[in-house]
């Protein structure tokens, strides 16, 4: 009970339903449940403790610091970053559009939204070439009239992992919407305010928690997207080559630098997950 | 004048609203009704949140809405405040800017907002609790603050949905009291939505009672009291009630499955011709081990069906030629030695009902 923080509750107490505990069976697990359980968990976490085991500690800093690392991280850091602020500025609008209002092919719309989720992203990098590139259906005209193409640059990078991130932020921000009480919307227009400032004041604020984890999960898939980048902006030291390609190649002539760029990438993930804390972890909201 | 004159035509999904509303600027007006009687369709209605598919709504002589005329003032274009039911404040905001918002949405700069916003506060009592968030408030509280929310930027029609519905008996006496008081100093036309007909009577000048979307009874909460027209009515404030056709002091009572059975006679103080009510309340009606011996015409031997402490009267439901409810003290009923399945006799004095047109 919340006694003490509230300044005067004897309403919200009376009202309160008694908590009610959740039983378990008494016992130990059966076997043939707990052997591939514990099967499973080991699969997942001895990549990850080989990954420590075999990192060069003492070589790290220059490895990171190195010219192999650095511009890589950089990059990602950079790529991700806008890729996350692109899926924002145009996602958190489409989920609104998706979450609160009703037009035709709304269903469809919605399929297509989640299409990136489980298309290949390789496919998704073919997709983009055929839009984007120098004869593609948009990049053919960029081209002609501004004498600019986008594969094989870092804008190209960019376009590459929003596409693959923005689904993410897009669902999470409409689940948001749904269960946030549009009651609240309704109040604010009784009290004047406009659609948008509606939505700027009231709307925002109430799901800023799903916007907020939303643009976490999108900027980590962003960080470690792979193939839609290598397929449509490939894999230029400085320009387009991201943590994960630079991985990729390091494996192949320096294991070292690899696990180093891993680790890395491994930290953001661990960060990801505490910032996300309590969201999905403990398998209750 | 009437500053609300409103025909509020609302057809969704098998159900129909079809009110006919109008207010003098100043008054206060109840819409009392059961659950699912379009109580709250009609507020929303009011407010723009609930297209009209017929009608029309004026405000002070402006259309808010004519659907033939194909006008509709949206929402947030409506000089409308709205206090819902579980008040909606924002959670995000703390009481301060809850109030502000509707004054900055009205154009004012952040710090007039805010200033003016603390004034209304103070109104309703709540200096002390401006930069708390709605989470931290009791119920009594919020409503304050809802309804200062509201008020703030000057409405000319203000609705209230349930105002009191959340409160616990204790804080909704002394909210009642103050929401009472900003009632009567607000000069437009405030409209109410309640299903307790004390928070109806205590509050409104003017009560329309509502039943599956239409007005069953309109007038002053004392006259509705006492010449009750629908059995909703009739139960809330503790009447028995009968419809039937008068000829002179008797009154042949309309036959109505297991209420009332056919030919029932029930003489009246007041004469009148054609169609009426009689009302007479619990008190009034005596009951007995046996025939009484009197004169008295309002006698019926009925079965006791129900029994239930009513203050300090036993409350006993009589099914007989009528069904009707009859207040003892605790001492008759033990004297009498009556439970439930009892056979007795019940009876009225002519005098003590009252027959009223139909």
């Amino acid at each position: 009970m919340t006694s003490e923080s509230r300044t005067s509750d004897s309403e919200t107490l009376e009202r309160s339903a008694p908590v009610r505990v959740a039983r378990r069976p008494r016992g130990g697990a059966p076997l043939a449940l707990l052997l591939p359980a514990v099967i499973g968990l080991t699969f997942l976490v001895l990549p990850l403790i080989g990954l420590l085991v075999r990192a060069p500690w003492s070589s790290m800093p220059q490895l990171i610091g190195g010219d192999a690392v650095w511009p890589a991280l950089r990059l990602s850091l950079i790529c991700a970053t806008s890729a996350t602020a692109l899926s924002l500025a145009f996602g958190v609008p489409l989920a609104w559009l998706l979450a609160r209002t009703t037009f035709p092919g709304q269903r469809l719309a919605r399929t297509l939204v989640t299409l990136p989720l489980v298309m290949p992203p390789v496919v998704g990098g073919v997709a983009l070439l055929l839009v984007f590139g120098r004869n593609g259906l948009v990049g053919q005209w960029i081209y002609q009239q501004f004498g600019y193409s986008l594969p094989f640059t870092t804008a190209g990078v960019v376009v590459a992992e929003t596409f693959v991130a923005m689904p993410f932020l897009v669902l999470s921000v409409e689940g948001a919407l749904r269960g946030a009480d549009a009651r609240y919307e309704e109040a604010a227009l009784t009290l004047g305010a406009s659609r948008f400032t509606v939505f700027r004041r009231v709307t925002l604020p109430l799901i800023a928690p799903g916007v907020g984890a939303g643009a976490v999960l999108a900027w980590a898939r962003a960080l470690g997207e792979f193939g839609a980048t290598i397929t449509f902006a490939g894999n230029f030291p400085g320009t387009t080559q991201t943590m994960p390609l630079a991985v990729y190649l390091a494996l192949q002539d320096n294991p070292d630098a690899a696990i180093a760029v891993s680790l890395v990438l491994l930290l953001v993930s661990l960060a990801v997950l505490f910032a996300l804390r309590g969201r999905w972890t403990t398998g209750t909201h | 004048m009437s500053a609300l004159d409103a025909h509020l035509a609302v057809s969704r999904g098998g159900f129909t609203l079809d009110l006919v509303l109008t207010a003098a600027p100043g008054e206060v007006v109840a819409l009392l009704g059961p659950n699912g009687a379009g109580k709250t369709t009609a507020l929303r209605a009011l407010a723009g949140l609930a297209p009209l598919n017929d009608g029309h709504l004026r405000l002070d002589g402006e259309v808010l809405e004519d659907p033939a005329a194909r006008v509709r003032v949206p929402t947030e274009q409506r000089p409308v405040g709205v206090v819902f039911q579980d008040y909606l404040l924002f959670p995000h905001l703390s009481a301060l800017d809850n109030v502000a918002f509707g004054l900055r949405t009205h154009g004012r700069r952040k710090a007039e907002a805010r200033a003016e916003a603390r004034q209304w506060l103070e109104r309703v009592g709540l200096a002390d609790h401006t930069g708390s968030r709605p989470g931290a408030l009791s119920g009594g509280q919020a409503q304050r603050v809802a309804l200062a929310r509201a008020l703030a930027p000057q409405p000319r029609l203000l609705l209230l949905d349930e105002p009191l519905a959340a409160l616990d008996a204790r804080t909704r006496l002394e909210v009642r009291t103050t929401l009472r008081r900003h009632l009567a100093a607000f000069e437009a036309v405030a409209v109410l939505v309640t299903h307790d007909p004390l928070d109806a009577m205590v509050l409104a000048d003017r009560l329309v009672v509502l039943e599956h979307g239409r007005a069953v009874q309109e007038g002053a909460p004392a006259e509705i009291a006492r010449h009750p027209r629908s059995d909703y009515i009739a139960r809330l404030v503790g009447l028995n009630l009968f419809r039937g056709t008068a000829d002179g002091h008797l009154v042949e009572l309309d036959a109505s499955r297991e209420v009332v059975a056919d030919g029932t006679v029930l003489a009246a103080d007041d004469a009148h011709h054609g169609p009426v009510f009689v009302a007479f309340p619990p008190a009034a009606v005596t009951v007995h081990g046996s025939r009484p011996d009197t004169s008295a015409r309002n006698q019926w031997p009925v079965t006791v069906v129900g029994m239930e402490l009513h203050g300090d009267q036993v409350r006993l439901d009589l099914a007989g030629p009528l069904r009707l409810t009859a207040d003892l003290t605790p001492a008759a009923v033990a004297e009498l030695a009556i439970g439930e399945g009892s056979e007795v006799w019940a009876a009225v004095k002519a005098a003590q009902t009252r027959a009223y047109p139909a």
